[in-house]
C-alpha cells in the first residue's frame, strides 16, 4: 500500500502558543483515516497545518513531494480539498456558484458541467436549490454542499473537519454513508476529524488518537474501537 | 417644468460619473475593507495621462483606450507596492497610506503638468442633443459610456470564471483560498479595475469641470456619498446611489434658495452623515440571510 500523505514531527504555533508537539502519522492511498481527540487536542490545527493555514514546522509530504513552503491555494491545486470547520460556504453566492468555485482551479470546463450534474445526482436536494443563496440552506444541506464543493476539485485527498457538527443524528448517518461511498467508488482518500468517535470508527479503516498535540494511539479502526481506554474516554461506555 | 426636467437630466449625467467613482470605491472596499481616499486623485492623474497622450497627437479614442490600460496596470502596481505590505496592518496605518497616496499623486500631477486649468476635449461635442435644449450631446455621451461600462462589468462578474473568483475572494477570502483561488492577486485585479473605472470617470467629467490637479475632489466626495447611500457592500447600490446623488444635488442647488454652487459640497457631506445615522447599511447594502 502506498503512502499518500505523510506527516512527520509536525509542530504548529498560534503566536507564541504551541498547539502541536511533534505529531507524526501516515495516510494510505485509498484509505479513510480518522483523527480522534477531545476539544483542543489539535485535530483542527493538524488539518490547517497540512494546508499551510497556520505557522508550523516539520515535514509534510503529499505523493512523496514536500508541501512545506507552498501557499494554501497551491496546496489545494495539488488535489487536496479541505472542508473547514463551519463548512466555509460562500453564503452570498448561489448553490451552483459554490459548486463552480470548487472547480475554479480546473481547466477542463466541459468536464466541470458534467461533474456538477454528478453532484446533483449524489445530493438531489442541491439540484432543487441550485439557484438559491447558499446561506439560506439548512445546516445539513450546507454540509452536503461543502462536501460536493470539495469533490468538484476532483481531489486525491479530502480533509474534513467535524462534518457532523451541528447536524441531526439521522443526517449525520446519511452524510457518513455518502462519504463512505465517495471513498470506495470515486477512490478519494479521506482524512476526517471527528468528535463523534463512534460513527467515525464505524466507517474509517484507520484511526489515530490525539491528546494535547501528540499522537497517543494508532491502529485499525476496529482495534481502536475495542480498546478499553478509548471506549471509556471517547465512546462513553 | 422645463427647468425641472433639464436639472434632472443634467443630474443623471453627472450622477453617471458619481456612479463610476462610487463603483470604484466599492470594488476596493469589497476587496480590502478600506475606503480608498486617493481614488479621485488616481482618476485625475489618469485624466492627465489621457490629456498628455492627446497633446502628443494621439486620437481621442486611442488615448482613451491607452489610458485605461495604463491606469489598470498602475492600479495593480500601487496595490503590490503600497497596500499588499499593509494587508494585515491596523486600519489607521492603511488610512495613512491612502492619505499619503492622495498627497503624492496630487503633488506629482502639479509638478508635471502645473496647477493651471486646462481645457479637455469631448468626442461627443457640446451641442444640444437632437436639437433639444434639455440635455447636451456630451451629457448623453457620459450616460451612454457609463451604462455600457456597467453592463460590461455586470456580464464580467456574473458570467466569467475570473469574475466569480473575484466575488468569492471578496466575500470569503479563507474559503476562496481553500478552493485554490489566489486571493492576493484577486485584490490586485480589483485595484486595477477600480483604477480603470476611475479613469473613465475622470475623462468623462474633465470637459465639464476642466482639467487641474484638484478637479476630482468634489467628485470624489459625491462618489463617497453615493457609495454610502447605496450601501458600501453593493455595487448595484453604488450605481443607483450615484444617479440619485447627482439628481438630488442639482435639484437642491436649483430650488432651495441660498444653496447655489458654493454650498453643494456640504450637501454631499450632510448626505453621508444622514445616511449613516438613519440607514447605515445604505439602500442596497445586504444583511446576509443566514440559517444555521
Amino acid at each position: 500500500m502506498t503512502i499518500l500523505l505523510s506527516v512527520h514531527d509536525l509542530r504548529a504555533y498560534y503566536g507564541q502558543v504551541q498547539a502541536l508537539h511533534g505529531l507524526s502519522f501516515d495516510l494510505n492511498e485509498g484509505s479513510m483515516t480518522t483523527l480522534l481527540g477531545a476539544n483542543g487536542a489539535g485535530k483542527t490545527t493538524t488539518l490547517r497545518a497540512i494546508c499551510n493555514m497556520v505557522r508550523s514546522t516539520g515535514a509534510i509530504q503529499f505523493e512523496g513531494k514536500p508541501l512545506n513552503g507552498k501557499s494554501t491555494e497551491n496546496i489545494v491545486r495539488l488535489g487536496i480539498a479541505h472542508v473547514p470547520q463551519g463548512r466555509g460556504t460562500f453564503t452570498t453566492l448561489t448553490v451552483e456558484e459554490n459548486l463552480q468555485l470548487g472547480a475554479i482551479s480546473r481547466k477542463d470546463t466541459k468536464a466541470i458541467s458534467s461533474d456538477i450534474e454528478r453532484m446533483y445526482a449524489h445530493f438531489p436536494v442541491l439540484k432543487q436549490r441550485h439557484t438559491q443563496q447558499a446561506g439560506t440552506l439548512s445546516g445539513g444541506e450546507q454540509q452536503m454542499l461543502a462536501v460536493a464543493r470539495a469533490l468538484m476539485l476532483r481531489p486525491r485527498l479530502m480533509l474534513l473537519d467535524e462534518p457532523s457538527f451541528g447536524l441531526a443524528p439521522l443526517i449525520v448517518r446519511d452524510l457518513f454513508n455518502i462519504l463512505g461511498k465517495i471513498n470506495r467508488e470515486d477512490k478519494v482518500s479521506i482524512l476526517v476529524v471527528e468528535q463523534n468517535a463512534q460513527l467515525a470508527l464505524e466507517i474509517a479503516d484507520k484511526a489515530y488518537v490525539i491528546e494535547t498535540g501528540r499522537i497517543v494511539m494508532s491502529g485499525n479502526a476496529q482495534e481502536i474501537a475495542n480498546d478499553e481506554s478509548v471506549r471509556k474516554s471517547y465512546l462513553g461506555y | 417644468m422645463e427647468l425641472f426636467i433639464n436639472q434632472v437630466l443634467a443630474g443623471i449625467a453627472t450622477g453617471a460619473i458619481y456612479a463610476c467613482m462610487a463603483l470604484a470605491i466599492v470594488m476596493i472596499f469589497q476587496a480590502i475593507d478600506h475606503l480608498n481616499f486617493a481614488q479621485g486623485e488616481m482618476a485625475m492623474f489618469s485624466t492627465f495621462i489621457a490629456w498628455q497622450l492627446m497633446q502628443w497627437g494621439i486620437p481621442y479614442w486611442w488615448a482613451f483606450l491607452l489610458t485605461l490600460i495604463i491606469s489598470f496596470v498602475a492600479g495593480i502596481v500601487i496595490e503590490r507596492v503600497l497596500f499588499k505590505p499593509l494587508a494585515k496592518a491596523p486600519v489607521l496605518t492603511n488610512v495613512a497610506g491612502f492619505i499619503a497616496l492622495f498627497a503624492i499623486v496630487n503633488s506629482v500631477a502639479g509638478l508635471i503638468w502645473d496647477f493651471t486649468i486646462k481645457q479637455f476635449p469631448t468626442p461627443f461635442g457640446s451641442s444640444p442633443f437632437l436639437g433639444s435644449q434639455l440635455i447636451s450631446t456630451h451629457q448623453v455621451g457620459m450616460i451612454g459610456v457609463t451604462l455600457g461600462l456597467l453592463i460590461a462589468l455586470f456580464l464580467f462578474f456574473r458570467f466569467t470564471r475570473i469574475g466569480l473568483a473575484m466575488r468569492a475572494a471578496a466575500a470569503m477570502p479563507e474559503s476562496a483560498r481553500l478552493v485554490g483561488i489566489n486571493t492576493s492577486w484577486m485584490v490586485a485585479l480589483g485595484w486595477g479595475m477600480a483604477s480603470a473605472i476611475g479613469a473613465i470617470a475622470g475623462i468623462l467629467i474633465a470637459p465639464v469641470v476642466f482639467l487641474e490637479p484638484n478637479m476630482m475632489l468634489g467628485v470624489l466626495l459625491y462618489g463617497f456619498a453615493a457609495a454610502v447611500l447605496g450601501g458600501l457592500t453593493s455595487p448595484l447600490g453604488a450605481v443607483l446611489g450615484g444617479f440619485l446623488v447627482g439628481v438630488f444635488e442639482n435639484l437642491v442647488g436649483t430650488y432651495i434658495p441660498g444653496v447655489g454652487n458654493e454650498l453643494k459640497l456640504p450637501i454631499a457631506l450632510a448626505l453621508i452623515v444622514i445616511v449613516l445615522v438613519v440607514k447605515p447599511n445604505g439602500l442596497m447594502g445586504h444583511t446576509v440571510v443566514k440559517r444555521v
